[in-house]
């Protein structure tokens, strides 16, 4: 094998509190993709900070093309040619195409910039990708897919040697990850080293050539990915053998029908809303799972927010235990036990300012009104309770909840809304870019939440999370809600697939 | 030796440090410069001193900051607050100039009063302005600063009110034991600032709403009432403060009362360290820059600088200030400094792109 183009050795870093990395190895070769895995928390982002300038290193060398380098800045890492593409694009969605591919580095003749050639190189390089585009379009008109593609044309623009995938494809579709891993392929044979972070065991077996586990900060291993079964990577990466999603499939389900006999908790009639969902009936009763399936800009969202009153609807009604009632702000539906965990944790979830605390007691104390403030004593009781139910982790609740990983912040939003105690909970992606053991802790939550009365209305993008925790399933396909399933013996994924590619009753 | 170095670095840590860093070295710096700046004597049963003086006159910057810092915790700004103070000025002096007894405590409460009452009335204007119709901020309450200078002239019929009251003259220039009575009038208000925001839930949903107001939205929060409530609130503390500002030469001026204290509140709000942008925002700090402007502005004047060149000294001052408080400027500025005591040494990356080597 070649030499190594990145080795980062010994790496420690360490933040108040949280020791994050601990002498971490890492070695990337040209033309591979290295999947960089473990759990929330385990210090994957961290690694990837230190290595990009994000952060400054405790202790630690890294040599990049056989010359010892420490970055102050992305932007130094971008210039010494190391480039990443996080999970959340960040670019400018309110530029052009052509100005996000250039933008710091525009070409210029005599200190005035040249659109004409900045429009042509950004279409030569989105065509190495097979992506064409009007690059004179804002970048915000376009699918999350594209804007991701562009961030990657940017990126192997400005540097030819590392390319760091943070999460790539937690936002895409079936369809749109395929597109990206031909792109990834195709970079590969050119001879780039890409290191690649996911948390879908399936994608990492497709693309990558080696894995290198993290756990708690440590280094578990590194492996050829042909030579290490998707249980061992499971095992390694979170310390012990993984059985609760097993048992969750065991468990008999209880019956629809004796489910669907008493008045539902939420009853949607005809909702709608123009523009972003079209009319809809949709049942929701006590202790019962209704998933929703559905592509990627299928409508998912949409229902959910108009349940939740985020948007308002403009067409039908709803009653809530029987009674006509309507839900046009989220209080109101806070008045009636509902509660809603965005699929969008940092723009419409956390207040990223306040403490772990702070953010779990937020909508109870919304309820409550300001001038009744929970006491601090009780604050604490019914924090740390979730703290240690949810297993959040650093369990201080004092500490600012941006400095928590995505995991655990997802469980904080959780938290915010198991202490409102609701009747129906919806959950939007509520798994999404968080790793297999905490994946399976709210799984499990899920099930013991509806066991115990409580209705749940559950997102996922992935189909066999929705298929093993659901009574029924109701599908979306371009913005109408098509059919609903009784999750009986006879549904399986395919049926499912076939009902969204079909768009009709199956 | 650890155990002090620790020690220091919570301390340095905490919010407070970096205001409170800066106006004890200036006091420090006035000190050299005349050794009598510290210097406090007991006159006729008062306290009196440079230092006395220039907590005499923040009070009614560090009233009006209090409100602002709310405002900004929310993510928006009060530009009114100098022409909310005329006004509250212009209404307390005509109501008392127009009294049989000009020196009747009943009547220079109704004053106080009236001033609080139309300062909050003009903040709900802004704040329907703000939340209601939702027009930015900062166009928003521009209005206010532009129309309040006129409605202050109309209130006092563009004239120079003057009043000969002993009680209203005790708000701003008088003493209550032994320490200047605005003292007093500013502690209750921040006493009161820190009731409402801390023991209620309040300043949290300020914080929340202006850290990330949708989030906010969606955990039930009715940000609009708390954006309303805040500008009523700054509008309030303005009118309040305009009874400080004429009290002390008792007379009511449209033009001149309050004129750009809005811009010396906004950077006590910024100096005590909360962000413009909206979220975590920390009231003794505003207090703590509020000393230091004023003690600032005095500082200038008794350096004999004239009045013009002292704005522009006022200025770099502030810069520095604000970039000191920046972790990033201070990392920096440590970086390069390290890096000069270390050479010679071999470039730690590659020779064509230098690298700003950060502290580990």
């Amino acid at each position: 094998m070649a030499d190594a183009i990145l080795t980062m050795s010994g790496i420690s870093k360490a933040f108040p509190g949280v020791i994050a990395l601990q002498d971490v190895n890492f070695r990337l070769f040209p033309g591979e993709v290295h999947a960089l895995m473990g759990e929330n928390g385990a210090g994957k982002s961290t690694l990837i900070k230190v290595l990009t300038g994000v952060y400054p290193i405790d202790e630690g060398d890294i040599v990049l093309d056989g010359r010892p380098v420490r970055f102050a800045s992305p932007l130094q890492a971008q210039q010494g040619g190391v480039s990443t593409v996080y999970q959340e694009v960040n670019l400018c969605p309110n530029l052009s195409v052509a100005e996000n591919v250039f933008i710091g580095r525009e070409p210029r003749l005599f200190g005035r910039i040249q659109w004409g050639a900045m429009r042509r190189r950004s279409r030569e390089l989105l065509a190495q990708l097979d992506l064409d585009i009007d690059v004179s379009q804002l970048l915000g008109s376009y699918s999350l897919a594209i804007q991701q593609m562009v961030a990657i044309a940017r990126a192997i623009d400005i540097s030819a040697k590392v390319l760091i995938l943070d999460e790539p494809t937690s936002s895409l579709d079936v369809n749109e990850v395929a597109r990206l891993f031909e792109v990834v392929r195709q970079l590969k044979q050119q001879g780039l080293a890409i290191i690649f972070v996911t948390h879908f065991l399936d994608q990492v077996y497709e693309i990558s050539d080696r894995i290198t586990v993290l756990r708690n900060g440590r280094l578990v291993g590194e492996y050829a990915t042909r030579d290490l079964p998707q249980i061992d990577l499971v095992s390694a990466m979170i310390g012990k053998a993984l059985d609760v999603l097993e048992r969750l499939e065991e468990q008999p389900k209880r019956s629809l029908s004796a489910l669907e006999a008493s008045e539902p908790v939420l009853a949607a009639t005809e909702l709608g809303r123009k523009g972003s969902i079209e009319p809809f009936q949709l049942a929701i009763h006590k202790g019962e799972v209704v998933g929703l399936a559905g592509l990627l800009g299928s409508g998912r969202t949409e229902l959910a927010r108009l349940l939740f009153g985020a948007d308002r609807p403009d067409h039908g009604s709803v009653t809530v235990d029987g009674q006509p009632t309507a839900i046009r702000t989220p209080r109101a539906a806070m008045a009636h036990d509902i509660a809603f965990c965005s699929e969008n944790r940092r723009t419409e979830g956390l207040v990223e300012d306040l403490t772990v605390r702070e953010n779990i007691i937020l909508a109870l104390q919304a309820v409550r009104g300001w001038t009744k403030p929970i006491p601090r004593k009780r604050q604490e009781e019914l924090v740390d309770k979730y703290i240690k139910a949810l297993q959040i982790r650093p369990d201080n609740p004092e500490l600012p909840v941006r400095n928590l990983s995505g995991g655990n912040q997802q469980k904080v939003m959780l938290a915010r809304w198991l202490i409102t105690e609701p009747r129906l909970l919806i959950l939007d992606e509520p798994t999404r870019g968080i790793d297999v053991g905490a994946k399976a802790e709210i799984q499990r939550l899920v099930v013991e939440l509806s066991d115990g009365g409580m209705a749940v209305l559950f997102i996922s993008a992935e189909l066999e999370e929705v298929l093993r925790l659901s009574h029924k399933v109701a599908v979306l396909r371009d913005r109408r809600l098509v059919d609903e399933l009784a999750n009986d013996d006879s549904l399986d994924a395919d049926r499912v697939m076939q009902t969204i590619a079909s768009g009709a009753r199956a | 030796m650890s155990d002090i170095r620790g020690a220091l670095q919570r301390v340095s840590r905490h919010n407070l440090f970096w205001p409170a860093l800066a106006l004890v070295l200036l006091v420090v710096a006035n000190v050299i410069y005349r050794p009598g700046f510290v210097k406090i004597e007991m006159l006729q049963g008062h306290l009196y001193g440079s230092l006395v003086d220039i907590l005499r006159q923040s009070a009614p910057l560090i009233i009006i900051a209090l409100g602002m810092t709310l405002v900004i915790a929310t993510g928006g700004i009060d530009l009114s607050v100098g022409s909310v103070v005329a006004i509250g000025g212009a209404v307390a002096v005509s109501y008392v100039s127009g009294l049989d007894d000009q020196n009747s405590v009943g009547g220079v409460l109704v004053a106080c009063l009236l001033a609080a009452a139309v300062g909050a009335a003009f903040g709900l204007w802004n704040g329907i302005l703000v939340a209601g119709i939702g027009i930015a901020p900062i166009i928003a309450t521009l209005i206010l600063m532009v129309a309040g200078r006129g409605i202050a002239q109309l209130i006092t019929e563009g004239q120079i009110i003057t009043i000969n009251s002993a009680p209203y003259k005790l708000l701003g220039a008088g003493f209550w034991l032994t320490l200047p009575f605005a003292l007093f009038i500013a502690a209750a208000l921040i006493l009161l600032t820190a009731l409402l925001t801390r023991r209620t839930a309040l300043g949290m949903f300020v914080e929340s709403v202006g850290g990330n107001a949708e989030a906010s939205r969606l955990a039930g929060i009715r940000s609009r009432r708390f954006i309303l409530l805040v500008y009523v609130f700054s509008g309030f503390c303005a009118g309040t403060a305009g009874l400080l500002a004429t009290s002390d030469v008792s007379a009511a001026d449209g033009n001149q009362a309050g004129l750009y204290w809005e811009l010396d509140a906004i950077l006590a709000v910024v100096i005590g360290g909360t962000s413009l942008a909206g979220g975590r925002f920390s009231l003794g700090g505003t207090v703590l820059g509020a000393i230091f402007i004023k003690t600032l502005t005095t500082t200038v004047y008794s350096m004999g600088i004239n009045p013009q060149q002292a704005l522009l000294f006022k200025a770099l001052v502030v810069i520095l200030v604000c970039l000191i408080q920046s972790p990033q400027f201070r990392e920096t500025v440590a970086g390069s400094w390290r890096r000069r005591r270390r050479r010679p040494e071999p470039p730690a990356a590659p020779a064509e792109h230098p690298k700003v080597e950060v502290p580990a």
